[in-house]
């Protein structure tokens, strides 16, 4: 230390002092040198770098999507926390607390919403998120292990959610907690006693909102912490992809990171504060009667985001709706980025000219083809009774599933003849996948009536 | 076999000492946190009563136990637990057409649980019947009874 730092000046009052030694350098830094200093030695600041590259600060870029969700996980944390003192989980009281929260408490309707919109959007973000890292080719090495974290929190996210959903103890969490968990039951051998041991019996009840409570307010948030810090140093330690243009070195500049980043970030914090009091003002999140076990809706949903796979569910045998394909495209998933060699086009979205065009062809594709499979699937195809003989494991799970993979690996010697590299090959694939289970869980949440009977919704 | 250096035996020791740990933490969570059975409610024993008292080709709902006591022409019972096969929705009895229709995504079952409309997977689950002395009907509701086809075995005979 100079000596110009350990002198004390003389004319400082006491509570100036005290203030001034909560940082441990000044709130004011006058050069770059002070300014790199405060990011590094701040408790929180020092999950950035002390220099940022000038080009990772474009918006359009990143989005400021995983700094998003760290505003959301925050913004659930102090909600959920204030929640706790309002809710008692049990069947007798869970409904009466949420009546309390909107007659009640004070500011009760308003955490609430917060909370429950926050939670909702946490999960879009994340896959937006997901999608923005993986289109700029921000997976590959050495952040391929950073990736399948990332995967591992949106699960824990979809977690909370869903564990979330059944404390309002509504006819809406009740069933939609029955169907969810029911989906588990399909899994061979291990579904049946883990789902016992997560509902804590047979059915929903009050070992069920015990156990839903304890996971969403303790297991799954420490996860998500350990997890989520796990993660941001991982992004701190392999540095962030540069983006760049087609053929375009990447640009090193670099500036200093207080102010260059932490303002954009403080105004894009103060935005989203904002967006969220203002929609959690105006838009109530849904109450619905207190939970009748004896009495189903019609139709009966699960969570908005198992939609996908409960349509799914609806077109194939069980242990392929819900076991071989969500497994297969989870397994997909995670082995993405070791299987992708291409550094050169780190940086690029969607890596060149072509794999943007391609990307684009094939979101359209998944669209159309889910549709289309929807409906001729409603309409027509009915293998079960054209093959009466077989048993359905076959002719609702093999075959179908046969047809689908070869389709896809069709669609993947066509690309290839599309002159795709493997990695555009492989993106196209992934966007195909990825916007047909998309397409899947729109169709279920808006185009499924009484009886699950397929309805447009404008009509 | 090669000879086992002492650091090595020491090593694989504190190794299996390790797992031993683990395993026995794991069950103790397990075991805690495992469903405990209730009594007198829905997963204990339900007393129904004399059998002459329910008529051949009854559907009778039983609201507490979560499953419908059902007497066929032939005098034999079955106790059909009201969840539904294919996704856990509370299947109602429809006594107009005799059958069981789910609301949530259109199976049909008869009134023995024999599936007639799909996505229903299974016959609806039964729970274990019996009778005691007195010729009341004893309902078992501590564990559903899964079955991939019904069967004339499955009918208790009074």
């Amino acid at each position: 230390m100079t000596e110009k730092e350990t002198q004390i000046p003389e004319k400082e009052s006491l509570p100036k002092r005290i203030f001034k030694s909560i940082q441990r350098d000044p709130l004011a830094p006058e050069d770059d040198r002070g300014r790199m200093k405060m990011v590094m030695n701040s408790l929180i600041l020092h999950i950035h770098p002390t220099k940022t590259p000038k080009a990772a600060l474009k918006f359009n870029y990143t989005f400021g999507l995983g700094g998003l969700l760290l505003l959301l996980g925050t913004v659930l944390a102090i909600t959920g926390v204030l929640l706790i003192f309002a809710y008692t989980p049990s069947p007798d009281a869970a409904y009466e607390s949420m009546i309390a929260l909107q007659t009640e408490v004070f500011f009760g309707n308003l955490i609430r919403n917060l909370h429950h919109w926050s939670g909702n959007l946490m999960v879009v973000v994340a896959v937006l998120h997901l999608l923005r890292v993986f289109y700029t080719g921000g997976f590959t090495k050495p952040r391929e292990f950073n990736w399948a974290m990332g995967i591992a929190l949106l699960l824990l996210i979809v977690g909370a959610n869903f564990t979330g959903y059944l404390l309002p103890w509504d006819q809406l969490a009740y069933w939609a907690i029955t169907v969810g968990v029911s989906l588990l039951d399909y899994v061979p051998l291990v579904g049946e006693p883990l789902t016992r041991l997560l509902l804590g019996g047979s059915e929903v009840g009050a070992a069920t909102l015990t156990n839903f409570y304890g996971l969403h307010i303790a297991i799954i948030p420490l996860a998500i912490f350990g997890l989520a810090s796990f993660h941001i140093w991982r992004v701190r330690k392999d540095k962030i992809t540069i983006p760049r243009k087609i053929d375009e070195k990447a640009n090193k500049t670099r500036v200093t990171t207080m102010p260059y980043l932490v303002s954009i970030e403080f105004v894009f914090a103060l935005v989203w504060i904002a967006i969220l009091f203002l929609w959690a003002t105006f838009v109530n999140a849904p109450l619905e009667e207190a939970a009748n076990p004896a009495h189903s809706p019609n139709p009966a949903k699960a969570a908005w985001y198992f939609m996908g796979l409960q349509e799914l569910l609806m077109h194939f045998h069980p242990l392929f709706g819900a076991i071989i394909i969500p497994g297969m495209g989870l397994f997909g998933l995670f082995a993405i980025p070791y299987l992708d060699a291409d550094m050169d086009s780190v940086g690029v979205w969607f890596r060149s000219v072509n794999g943007r065009w391609l990307a684009l062809f094939s979101a359209n594709l998944g669209v159309i083809g889910a549709f289309a499979f929807v409906l001729v699937d409603e309409y027509w195809l009915d293998l079960p009774g054209w093959l009466p003989f077989l048993p359905s494991s076959i002719s609702n799970g093999w075959i179908p599933m046969a047809g689908l993979l070869l389709l896809l690996i069709g669609y993947y010697e066509a690309l290839k003849a599309m002159k795709a590299t493997a990695c555009e090959a492989r993106q196209s694939l992934f966007t195909l996948l990825f916007s047909a289970f998309i397409t899947l869980t729109i169709i279920g949440i808006y185009f499924r009536g009484e009886g699950m009977a397929f309805i447009l919704p404008w009509s | 076999m090669e000879k086992l250096s002492r650091r090595d035996f020491l090593g694989l020791a504190w190794g299996a000492a390790g797992a031993l740990a683990i395993t026995e933490l794991s069950f103790v969570g397990f075991k805690f946190l495992s469903p405990r059975a209730t009594d007198g409610e829905f997963g204990g024993e339900f007393n129904l009563g004399a059998y002459e008292d329910y008529p051949l080709g009854s559907v009778t709902p039983v609201e507490m136990g979560r499953f419908y006591l059902v007497r066929l022409e032939n005098g034999g019972f079955l106790a059909i637990y009201r969840r539904c096969t294919h996704l856990g929705c509370a299947v109602p009895f429809d006594q107009a057409t005799g059958k069981f229709t789910c609301p949530c995504h259109g199976s049909v079952f008869t009134n023995e649980g024999d599936v007639l409309n799909q996505p229903a997977p299974r016959p609806l689950d039964l729970f274990a019947l019996s009778m005691n002395e007195e010729g009341e009907i004893i309902v078992n509701t501590s564990s559903p009874i899964q079955r991939d086809k019904t069967s004339v075995e499955d009918v208790f005979h009074a």
